[in-house]
């Protein structure tokens, strides 16, 4: 279970899906006519061929997260369904963050970027875009942070998670 | 190369419903389908019923897969075609019906392009079918065909659509029909759990005032002896969901009616006094449980059902069992031992006793008395099909079902319009058996136009329609809930249902006194074809008893007495 700044539990969701054309039509179609909130949903290839992996953050308890198990599960084109949450998962995000700079604040702006351990992707003129991964917290810190320089634009590709090898010796890397 | 194997497109789609043993197809052509029609006389195994509405068709396809237990199948051409199943199609997912919907769509360069007749009925029907497939390629047609009869037919039934381009349709190709297929996120037979199993086996033994609640699962499953010995064996009582009428016989000393809005008062005081429920093939349905949260509150619950995201969904069990009904009860059989009940028994017959069933002893014509006569006339042996509304709900009430299988209602969806097309499925799927039609003057008029079809197919179906001048159910509303202000529910100006009868070339009977009721059904059954019976009802009849949406068992509305009616 992760808890975000707006203090909503959410759980995350992972699933093995068919790589189809409408697959994801199918998907989402199945999570607004069910009324799930949906914070974010990423998808793309996975290690095997045909199939993608999709990754779903859902506001919602235990029974919430059941519900959407088994109505995943009920589409035919879904292979594969599991509850990550309370598993020791990696979970990651990436995201870029245009903002307003000036030579007066790049300085600034760079020094904050590396503490993110973030990179700067590309330099204008008049802006810098930022690109960061990390989890929920991390983007919103970083983001927050950077709203006094100007945000022109963010972009993010939605939380994608993955379970620790599961045997004991697990780290941090 | 072998010559034999090379088809065109719509030769392949008729060699894989023959395939599948399909003998009758509901359906309408038109451009986009029409060179799958143009094969049809090559393959006269498969009779082609030629309805007048595709919602005819999708209902008619429907009521015969409930009455044969096979897949029922519809054609309809893109566009308006498709779009006028999509009720039908909504119709059978509800109710868990196995429909294989074939649709032609236009050619594949023009799809996208808002060409003429073009509709995106997968999109349009995602949320309504189990499953749904637009073809691409021609070679996939068998493959297709094979998954859509074997997702329809397995698991929790349900209607799949296959919509396929005008240009696959003419195109010729090699055709392979595979012989088993593996389908990599569909295994709907998952071995049933044993742990639960014993777990359920424990509750029914510790049970004082056990209960098995009955569906749709039962008929499905074709579990009847199942349910029947379970119940013998451990002498418990047993309740039916509407859909699941006919799949215990009624006059058994140990079934106890259906409950729900309109089900008998009794039903609904024995659920609330069980302490198990045992629901077998149902889901909990906001018309049986009013207010979930205060539904059955001292009964455990063991919940049987093949959908795992039924278990759960609108009540909390404590043994759930996924499986289909038939595997379960078997196991359960075996796992419990004989019991008594005869305390309970007794307890429940007295409730039985104080909270009956009426029939108001009247001389006015009233719909409750002309379905008692029907049942007795037909001896209960005739296939009952339905509306939607009061006279649905009369039929259920009154038409004792004793037999295997012999209602069909269009029960989650509650479409309206389903009793004429339906009464058409069925009669074509069990042709040796007589089929009612029991209609209301609402939906009859929404769908008589398969009058003609039948009349074309000389099918001698009988209807009852139970004329009432109103949209009756929706008058009920308003005259308990909104002072009687019959806002667009009354009719000004019915057809005279006779005639039109005649107009289709089908005999015609009008009555208006009770006195005439017996020799009416007498005749209708006589006669050699269909007869429709246009009975002029009291008009502001209403069903009893009832519980208000959402409401509980304490504010259940019963039969009010002779005098209180005005
Ligand atoms: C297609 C459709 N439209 C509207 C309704 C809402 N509705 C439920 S019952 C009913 C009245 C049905 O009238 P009728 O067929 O005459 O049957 P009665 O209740 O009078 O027996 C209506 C309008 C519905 N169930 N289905
Ligand atoms: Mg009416």
């Amino acid at each position: 279970m992760i808890k975000n700044n707006s203090q909503l539990e959410t759980r995350i969701v992972t699933a093995l899906v068919n790589d189809k054309p409408g697959v994801l039509n199918r998907i989402t179609s199945m999570l607004r006519r069910r009324a799930f909130n949906i914070q974010s949903l990423a998808v793309g290839h996975s290690e095997i061929d045909n199939l993608s992996r999709l990754t779903v953050i859902v506001e919602g308890g235990d029974d919430i997260v059941e519900k959407l198990t088994k109505q995943l599960h009920k589409l035919i084109d879904v292979i594969k369904v599991n509850d990550v949450s309370d598993d020791n998962i990696v979970s990651r995000e990436l995201a870029l963050i245009k903002i307003t700079s000036t030579p007066n604040t790049r300085n600034e702006i760079i020094q904050l970027v590396s503490i993110y351990r973030s990179k700067i992707v590309d330099v204008s003129a008049n802006s810098i875009i930022i690109e960061a991964t990390g989890d929920d917290q991390k983007i919103r810190a970083l983001q927050d942070l950077l709203k006094n320089f100007g945000i022109i634009e963010v972009i993010r590709t939605g939380i994608i998670a993955m379970n620790r090898e599961k045997i004991n010796k697990r780290k941090e890397i | 190369m072998n010559n034999e194997i090379i088809k065109n497109g719509s030769q392949m789609v008729c060699e894989s419903l023959i395939k599948e043993n399909v003998d009758h197809i509901f359906g309408i052509p038109g451009g986009a389908i029409l060179p799958l029609y143009q094969v049809l006389p090559e393959y006269p195994q498969l009779n082609h019923i030629l309805v007048r509405h595709e919602q005819g068709a999708a209902h008619a396809a429907d009521a015969y897969a409930r009455a044969t237990g096979k897949a029922g199948v519809a054609f309809a051409t893109s566009g308006p075609g498709t779009t006028n199943l999509v009720t039908g199609i909504a119709t059978a997912q509800m109710d868990s019906v196995p429909l294989v919907a074939i649709t032609g769509q236009v050619g594949r360069p023009a799809i996208g392009t808002d060409a003429f007749q073009e509709t995106d009925i997968t999109g349009i029907t995602l949320p309504i079918t189990k499953h749904n497939y637009l073809v691409m390629e021609t070679k996939d047609i068998g493959s297709i065909i094979k998954e859509a009869f074997h997702i329809a037919t397995t698991g929790r039934p349900g209607p799949v659509l296959v919509d396929i381009p005008k240009d696959i349709l003419q195109e010729d190709g090699i055709f392979e029909y595979p012989q088993n297929i593996d389908i990599r996120g569909y295994k709907p037979n998952i071995a049933v759990n044993q742990k639960q199993i014993k777990k359920a086996s424990i509750l029914i033994k510790e049970a004082k005032r056990p209960v098995i609640l009955a569906g749709h699962g039962i008929k499905i499953s074709n579990a009847y002896q199942e349910l029947l010995s379970l119940a013998e064996k451990c002498q418990i009582p047993v309740i039916n969901t509407l859909l699941g009428l006919s799949s215990f016989p009624a006059n058994h000393y140990l079934y106890y009616g259906w409950p729900g809005m309109h089900g008998m008062a009794y039903s609904n005081l024995i659920l609330d006094q069980a302490d198990l429920i045992i629901a077998v093939g149902m889901r909990f349905d906001d018309r049986i449980t009013g207010n979930p949260e205060k539904f059955a509150v001292s009964a455990k619950k063991i919940h049987i059902d093949i959908d795992p995201s039924e278990v759960g969904k609108i009540i909390q069990v404590d043994v759930p069992i996924v499986s289909d009904a038939k595997t379960a009860l078997k196991e359960l059989i075996t796992n419990v031992k004989d019991k008594e009940h005869s305390e309970w028994l007794i307890q429940i017959d007295r409730i039985k006793n104080n909270h009956p069933l009426k029939l108001r002893d009247t001389q006015k014509l009233i719909p409750q008395y002309i379905i008692k006569e029907l049942h007795e006339i037909t001896e209960g042996k005739a296939i009952i099909v339905t509306g939607v509304g009061q006279h649905q709900m009369w039929a259920a009430q009154h038409y004792t079902f004793n037999e295997k299988n012999k209602l069909i209602t269009s029960g989650g969806a509650g479409a309206m319009g389903f009793e004429v097309p339906g009464a058409l499925g069925a009669q074509v799927g069990r042709p040796d058996e007589m089929v009612w039609s029991i209609a209301g003057d609402g939906g009859f008029m929404m769908t008589m136009t398969e009058l003609a079809t039948i009349a074309e197919n000389k099918l001698p179906i009988k209807f009852a329609i139970i004329n009432n001048g109103f949209l009756g159910m929706v008058r009920q509303w308003q005259e308990l809930f909104y002072e009687k202000s019959y806002v667009s529910t009354s009719y000004n100006g019915i057809p005279d249902f006779v005639k039109l009868a005649e107009a289709f070339g089908i005999l015609g009977i009008k009555v208006t006194d009770k006195k005439q009721v017996k020799s009416a059904i007498q005749d209708a059954i006589d006669h050699d074809g269909p007869v429709l019976i246009d009975f002029i009802v009291e008009s502001e009849e209403n069903v009893y008893p009832m519980i208000p949406s959402g409401a509980t068992v304490e504010d259940m509305m019963e039969e009010p007495t002779s005098q209180e009616i005005k």
